[in-house]
């Protein structure tokens, strides 16, 4: 079934549906020009416009219900935006909905989160500023009916993530960090750039529904390049490979923006891209889908291996981001067979990522921002409550059956088994290595003994910041169900990104599935025998050459290092050898040339009247003998 | 027939030439550069003869007129020059060089 057509609509809610993106911009515009006058409340005005922008998205979503199924793809038209080249709208259907929600809906939870978080911080308004800053940025992501007005959200939640990554700018490592997210994004946006420059040469349009709607037909070669381009900005903002080396060092960053952006919403942008553009430049099986799928299998797994070293929490949980990010990059390089589980495993994993990382939050927050895993043990018994939520996003994500991971993960393996079984089975052996590193994470900081410093006096976190855990833990158990049995999100998401023919069956007891619950079991198992059972050493030991492998991110920044900072500063250090010798001398030595000519010419003005005469009169005299020669020729 | 005005006229040029070039006094130095516009003087007027036209006794008066200004403004200089420094010696007077 391919998607509906767009038709344009600006009635009720949907009509002011800007207001989705204007609520948190106008939070942060105030924030940020009040400044210390704001301080008292800013944090309540964060969680205001944040709260009031998922009011608006749900009451849009309900009026959105109200059409047709095929009549769900609605442009709400706001202004001209480049005269000539596009206008601005706002596109409404199923897709955009679902991350309005999910962007709304989390983004509120973890604002209210963030109050108790930041409560000691000094600059908490500006946090809050920042964070309003964020959704603002990512609604007009997921809301523009244009590439030009996805990239502007695209730049701003780019800009918004550096903010919060640099938010303690004191510490060089955070300021570090930020810069490194930016630059390696740089490289992604360029290639997004690029792509949608060739877009508009190539269809004359820049928006969904001109694209589209486009007579054009472009060479399958010109499709490819678009195709190749977007999966690059994709890559960078979703931090898949090649440019995957941001998102660890971002966790620099305070907690809820590792939740929020680095988690749970900016870094699926890039699915939000495939998905989007998948019926135009991600034609099922097209040279473009399969980088997809590649790229997806080759993230799940090195961000899976990557886990399993880390002992900086947040770390680990970010090496877990990446690799679930890669299987929702392979379930969208599938086609319209994956698209619905590739976004229903987005918005779980948005759920139980943010639960888990809030969590990892709580216990920080009770460690005195203690991150090593080595460092905690046996937290179960003091922090109930965050022990729980936690270990419900932990069953979540690691597939246990009947939670959310289990129906949206099940379903992406599933699907990428039907199309080829080699990335089938590589992604059920991601699976079984996330069975692996989350339980050693659960074991590291729950169970086992005390390893803590001796300053450390960990304590149930305040309610502020417990009942988002507890919301978010409840969507992990039972969105994931709700999504997919019935195939009921495939059919709402079919008007936006279209769907197979045939609606998938669900199987609970397929070869697939039950070799992942085996491997994940496996995997847990091991954890427990090395991590649980056994005592963890306070010290990490040095581990085999594999241990250092998966500890030093794969080598990436090393690869990076070499392949491109080392020759670009060959390259700059060429250059201003050549800018200082070569420019600079053929300027200053033809200055100095006519300057010191100049100083030998000038004695020649002696100031004795007599000589002057005197060169006046040779010189009358060589006109006068000059003109007779050539007189007389 | 006009060859022995043209010959003094040259001879008076050379004088007043040579005069500008080796004295040092300013009120000598003067004088020569005066022969050396008389001796054009002559030079133009014998031409005019010759040619049988005005032309060149025209050029001749612009000439006188030019010199008569110019000794006023000349001759002011040496002796604002001769008042301050109490010399009249053309190589006193180098200030002005590089």
């Amino acid at each position: 079934m391919e998607p509906a057509k767009i038709i344009e609509h600006s009635g009720g809610v949907i009509g002011v549906s800007w207001l989705l993106i204007a609520l948190p911009l106008l939070g942060a515009a105030v924030l940020l020009l009040g400044g210390r006058r704001t301080d008292r409340f800013g944090h309540l005005l964060g969680v205001a416009t944040a709260v009031a922008s998922f009011v608006v998205g749900v009451l849009v979503f309900v009026q959105l219900l109200g059409f047709d199924p095929a009549e769900r793809r609605l442009a709400v038209p706001l202004y001209d935006f480049i005269p000539g080249l596009t206008k601005m709208g706002l596109l409404i259907d199923p897709l955009s909905i679902s991350f309005v929600l999910l962007i709304t809906g989390v983004g509120s939870l973890i604002h209210i989160y963030s109050i108790g978080y930041m409560a000691h911080d000094p600059n908490r308004r500006r946090f809050f500023a920042y964070l309003n800053l964020f959704v603002a940025a990512m609604l007009l992501l997921v809301l523009a009916d244009n590439y030009v007005g996805l990239y502007v959200g695209w730049e701003g939640v780019g800009l918004a993530s550096y903010l919060l990554i640099g938010f303690w700018q004191h510490k060089p490592a955070a300021a570090t960090a930020a810069k490194k997210a930016f630059i390696v994004n740089r490289v992604g946006d360029f290639g997004l750039a690029i792509g949608i420059f060739t877009i508009f040469t190539a269809f004359n349009s820049v928006s969904f529904a001109g694209v589209m709607a486009s007579e054009a037909h472009p060479s399958q070669g010109t499709l490819t390049a678009i195709g190749l381009l977007l999966l690059l900005g994709a890559c960078g903002k979703s931090a898949q490979l090649p440019l995957q080396s941001w998102l660890l060092d971002a966790m620099e960053g305070p907690t809820p923006v590792s939740a929020l952006i680095h988690a749970a919403t900016m870094v699926t942008a890039g699915v939000y891209l495939v998905t989007r553009s998948g019926a135009m430049f991600f034609p099922e099986g097209s040279t473009a889908a399969i980088a997809v799928t590649i790229v997806g299998v080759a993230t799940l797994l090195a961000g899976a291996i990557i886990g399993t070293a880390k002992d900086d929490i947040k770390k680990a949980l970010a090496g877990s981001t990446m690799s679930q990010i890669g299987y929702m990059m392979l379930a969208a390089g599938i086609g319209p067979a994956g698209y619905a589980f590739a976004i229903a495993h987005l918005i779980t994993h948005g759920f139980f990522k943010a639960d888990m990382f809030l969590g990892a939050g709580s216990v920080m927050h009770a460690m005195n921002d203690e991150v090593n895993m080595r460092k905690y043990g046996g937290l179960r018994k003091v922090m109930p409550i965050t022990f729980a939520t936690f270990l419900v996003g932990y069953l979540a994500i690691i597939g246990f059956p009947l939670l959310s991971g289990y129906f949206t993960k099940d379903g992406i393996i599933e699907s990428v088994m039907e199309h080829s079984a080699t990335l089938g089975w590589l992604a059920v052996l991601g699976a079984g290595i996330t069975g692996f590193y989350m339980s050693r994470l659960v074991f590291m900081t729950f169970f086992g003994q005390k390893r803590w410093e001796a300053d450390a006096h960990p304590h149930e976190s305040p309610a502020v910041m417990t009942w988002p855990l507890i919301i978010l833990s409840v969507g992990s158990i039972f969105l994931g169900a709700f999504l997919i049995l019935g195939n009921r999100f495939m059919t709402f998401l079919a008007p936006a990104v279209g769907r197979p023919e045939e609606l998938p069956s669900f199987h609970p007891f397929s070869v697939a599935g039950l070799a992942t619950l085996a491997l994940v079991a496996a995997g847990a198992a091991f954890a427990w025998v090395k991590y649980g059972k056994a005592e963890v050493p306070v010290v990490a030991p040095r581990g085999s050459f594999l241990t250092t492998f998966a500890r030093r991110d794969l080598y990436g920044d090393a690869l990076n290092e070499a392949l491109f900072m080392r020759p670009g500063q060959w390259l700059t250090r060429l250059a201003v050898f050549f800018d200082n010798r070569g420019i600079d001398g053929l300027v200053n030595g033809l200055a100095a040339g006519i300057g010191g000519t100049s100083g030998r010419l000038r004695r020649v003005q002696t100031g004795f009247v007599r000589s002057y005469a005197l060169s006046i009169f040779v010189g009358a005299a060589i006109l006068v003998g000059a003109w007779f020669v050539v007189g007389n020729l | 027939m006009t060859t022995h005005y043209l010959v003094l006229s040259a001879l008076l040029f050379v004088i007043g030439g040579v005069g500008v070039l080796v004295r040092r006094n300013a009120i000598v130095v003067f004088m020569c550069v005066e022969l050396m516009l008389n001796a054009c003087n002559l030079a133009f007027v014998t031409f005019a003869r010759q040619n049988g036209n005005l032309d060149g006794q025209i050029i001749a008066f612009f000439v006188m007129i030019v010199a008569a200004a110019e000794v006023v403004i000349g001759l002011a200089i040496i002796v604002t020059i001769f008042r301050t420094r109490r010399s009249a010696s053309v190589d006193d007077v180098n200030l002005l060089k590089y």
